[in-house]
C-alpha cells in the first residue's frame, strides 16, 4: 500500500502535477485556487523546476503556450473570470497542438459573480473554450483522490494525443480535505517531442508552431486531422462511473461535487424503496454518450442534477434521443443543492412515473 | 572586395513584403546578427500577428507564432523551459508590442527577463491596412484618423523606449533606424548588442527600429525614407536610453 496523505484538493493538484513530471507553473492569483499557486512556488523550485507568477491570466496562458512549445509538461491554474481570459490562448494551444494541463476551480458567474463553488462554466469547459473549431479533453473529480489519478491522466493523454487538457473542479473540490495516496508508478514516458522548438542546433531543419493557414483547404486539413484524432479520444477515453444503475428506474446525471451530494441521495430513497441509481461522467468531454444511451434500454427517466441553471442536461438530452424524459434539478450562483431538495425531485419523479 | 551574399540565418522563402518595406531589411540584420554570434542553432524566434506574421517562414531557426501582442510571454514561457544558453527573441509590430502587448511587453522588462524583443515602429497598423497605432504621430493621416490624429481626442504617441529605460529589468535600450545605409548599418549594431546582452544574461534588451510602410503611408518607397528623416526621427530620437551590459540587471 502506498502512503496516505490528508490534504486539500488544491495542494493535491499541485502535488499530483509534480509527480506527473510537471516542472513548470505560471499563474495568477485568484479564489478559490489559490493554494495550488502557493504549493507549486514552494514546491517547485525545490526540484529544480520554474514557478512564475505572472502579470495576468493572459500572460499566464501564453507562457504556458513557450513553455509547451519548448517541449516540456507544464500546467496553469485559475477559476472562471480567468479562465475567461485564458480562452484565446487556449484557442492557439490546442491548434498549435501543444499539450498542457490547464485547472479551472470553478466560483460563481457571470461576471465577478461570487466566490462560493459553482458548476456554471461546463459549457465554457466542453463547448466554446475559445474561438474556432476545437476541443480539449475534460476532466471533472470527484474526490481528492481522484484529482490525484485525473492529474496523472491529464498529463499522459495530453502527451499522447497532442490535446490540451482541462481539468473541471469547483469551489468544493479544492476546498476538501480528504486521504489521498499518490500512483508509485512512473508517468508513462513522455513520448518523444520532435516537433518542439527548443533550438536545432543546426542538426535539423526549424522547427515551426503555428496556427495560421491563410488557404481555407490548408487550414480545414489541419482541423479535420484534429477531429480524426478526437474521434479516437471519444472511442478510447471515456471515463465515468455507475452506481446502483441496474435496476434503477430513475438515473440521476451529475458530475463534481454535485455527484457526490446526490450519491448520499441515493442511498436514502433505495432506504425508502425506489429504485434510483447515478451515472457520474468523469470525462465531460469526451462525453458518455454512449453509456447514458444504454441506459434507455432500461431506465425509466434521467435527473440531471448541477451547480448551475442547467447546462450537461443538453448533453444528456443528447444522448437520449428523446426516448426517455430528462427533468433537471440545479441550484447556482455559489448554491449547492440540498440533499433533501434532490431527494425531493425524485420522489416526485418516482410519483410521476407510477 | 567582400561579397555580398545570402545570409544562412535567412530561408530561401520568398517573402511577401510590399515594395520599399524595410521588414525585409530587419529580417536579415536579425538573421545575421544570430549567425554571426553563433547562436542560430540555439535561436527561438517569437513571431507577431501583423505583417511580419509569416516571418517563422523566413527565420532559418525555429520559431512559434504567438498570438497578438503575447509574443513577450511566450518568450518568457520558451526562455525559462530552455537550458539559458538559448536564445530567445520575438519580432513585433508597434499594435502588437505597444497596443494590445504593453503589459507583456512592460512586465517581461519589469522581470529582467533575459530576452530580446526587436520592435519595429512603423507608425501605423500595417497588415489590417493602415489604422491608427500607438506610435501614430500627432496629426498624421491614417484610415481610423482621416482628418490626421488628433491627440486631444485620440491621445499622444507612446515613446517605447524611453517608457521600458525607466525599468530596473531593462539592461540595454536602443532606438535606429532603417532609412539610410549608415542607420542600417548602426541598427545592425544595436541589434548586436542587444543580442550580446541577452548571451551574457545581463537582462531585458530591446530595439526599437523605425520602418517604413509605404503601402499605407500612400507614398513612394523613397519618398516614405525621407518621411522617416523629417517626421519620425525628430519625434523618435535615436540612441541608447539604457545600457546594462557591462554591469546586468540583477
Ligand atoms: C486579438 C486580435 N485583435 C486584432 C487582430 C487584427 N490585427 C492583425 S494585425 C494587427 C495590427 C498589426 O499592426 P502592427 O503590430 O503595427 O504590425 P505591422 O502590421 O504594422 O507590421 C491587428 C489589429 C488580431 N489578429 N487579433
Ligand atoms: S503593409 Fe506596410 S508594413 Fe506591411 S508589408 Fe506592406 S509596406 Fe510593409
Amino acid at each position: 500500500m502506498s502512503k496516505k496523505f490528508l490534504m486539500k484538493g488544491n495542494e493535491v493538484i499541485a502535488e499530483a502535477a509534480i509527480r506527473s513530471g510537471c516542472t513548470m507553473f505560471f499563474g495568477y492569483p485568484i479564489t478559490p485556487q489559490t493554494e495550488v499557486a502557493a504549493y507549486m512556488s514552494k514546491r517547485l523550485p525545490e526540484i529544480g523546476g520554474v514557478y512564475l507568477q505572472a502579470e495576468s491570466e493572459v500572460s499566464a496562458i501564453n507562457m504556458v503556450l513557450g513553455a509547451a512549445s519548448a517541449g516540456r509538461r507544464v500546467m496553469t491554474s485559475s477559476s472562471s473570470p480567468g479562465i475567461s481570459l485564458k480562452s484565446e490562448g487556449i484557442s492557439y494551444i490546442a491548434a498549435s497542438d501543444l499539450p498542457c494541463v490547464i485547472i479551472n476551480v470553478q466560483r460563481a458567474g457571470p461576471g465577478l459573480g461570487g466566490i462560493q463553488p459553482s458548476q456554471a462554466d461546463y459549457f465554457q469547459a466542453t463547448k466554446g473554450l475559445g474561438h474556432g473549431d476545437f476541443h480539449l479533453m475534460v476532466f471533472a473529480p470527484s474526490s481528492v483522490q481522484e484529482i490525484a489519478d485525473l492529474i496523472k491522466t491529464a498529463f499522459d493523454l495530453s502527451d499522447k494525443y497532442r490535446v490540451p487538457s482541462l481539468i473541471l473542479a469547483d469551489g468544493i473540490m479544492g476546498q476538501m480535505m480528504e486521504p489521498v495516496s499518490f500512483s508509485e508508478e512512473e508517468s508513462t514516458d513522455q513520448p518523444d517531442k520532435g516537433w518542439a522548438t527548443s533550438g536545432h542546433d543546426n542538426k535539423r531543419a526549424p522547427n515551426i508552431v503555428n496556427s495560421l493557414y491563410l488557404t481555407p483547404d490548408e487550414l480545414e486539413k489541419t482541423v479535420i486531422e484534429r477531429y480524426q484524432r478526437y474521434d479516437v479520444i471519444a472511442q478510447n477515453e471515456v471515463l465515468f462511473e455507475k452506481y446502483l444503475t441496474e435496476d434503477a428506474d430513475i438515473i440521476v446525471v451529475a458530475y463534481g461535487a454535485s455527484s457526490r451530494i446526490s450519491k448520499s441521495v441515493i442511498n436514502t430513497a433505495r432506504e425508502k424503496g425506489i429504485k434510483v441509481g447515478i451515472l457520474r461522467p468523469i470525462t465531460l468531454w469526451p462525453f458518455p454518450t454512449q453509456a447514458i444511451k444504454e441506459l434507455c434500454k432500461t431506465a425509466k427517466s434521467f435527473l440531471c442534477v448541477e451547480m448551475s441553471m442547467g447546462q450537461m442536461v443538453e448533453d444528456v438530452r443528447l444522448a437520449v434521443e428523446g426516448v426517455r424524459p430528462v427533468s433537471f434539478y440545479g441550484r447556482t450562483g455559489g448554491n449547492t443543492p440540498r440533499p433533501e431538495d434532490i431527494l425531493h425531485k425524485i420522489e416526485q419523479l418516482n410519483e410521476e412515473e407510477k | 572586395m567582400p561579397e555580398f551574399k545570402k545570409t544562412i540565418g535567412l530561408t530561401d522563402a520568398p517573402m511577401h513584403y510590399c515594395p520599399g518595406c524595410t521588414h525585409g531589411i530587419i529580417h536579415r540584420l536579425v538573421a545575421e546578427t544570430l549567425v554571426e554570434l553563433g547562436v542560430l542553432g540555439k535561436a527561438i524566434g517569437i513571431v507577431p500577428v501583423g505583417c511580419a506574421v509569416m516571418a517563422y517562414d523566413y527565420f532559418n531557426c525555429d520559431c512559434i507564432q504567438a498570438p497578438h501582442g503575447r509574443a513577450p510571454a511566450v518568450a518568457t514561457g520558451v526562455k525559462r523551459a530552455l537550458p539559458p544558453e538559448s536564445v530567445v527573441f520575438t519580432y513585433q509590430g508597434d499594435g502588437d508590442l505597444a497596443a494590445i502587448g504593453t503589459a507583456e511587453t512592460v512586465h517581461a522588462a519589469a522581470r529582467g527577463e533575459n530576452i530580446t524583443l526587436i520592435f519595429i515602429n512603423n507608425a501605423i497598423y500595417g497588415m489590417t491596412g493602415g489604422q491608427m497605432a500607438p506610435t501614430t504621430l500627432p496629426n498624421q493621416i491614417t484610415q481610423t484618423t482621416p482628418k490626421g490624429r488628433d491627440v486631444s481626442q485620440a491621445g499622444f504617441p507612446i515613446k517605447m523606449c524611453e517608457m521600458i529605460a525607466t525599468l530596473d529589468g531593462a539592461a540595454y535600450i536602443e532606438r535606429v533606424s532603417t532609412h539610410t545605409p549608415k542607420h542600417v548599418m548602426a541598427a545592425k549594431k544595436a541589434i548586436k548588442n542587444a543580442f550580446k546582452v541577452q548571451i551574457e544574461k545581463k537582462g531585458f534588451s530591446m530595439i526599437e527600429i523605425l520602418s517604413t510602410c509605404p503601402t499605407n503611408w500612400g507614398m513612394t518607397p523613397a519618398d516614405s525614407l525621407d518621411w522617416v528623416e523629417e517626421n519620425m526621427v525628430p519625434f523618435y530620437p535615436l540612441g541608447v536610453f539604457k545600457d546594462k551590459s557591462e554591469e546586468g540587471v540583477f
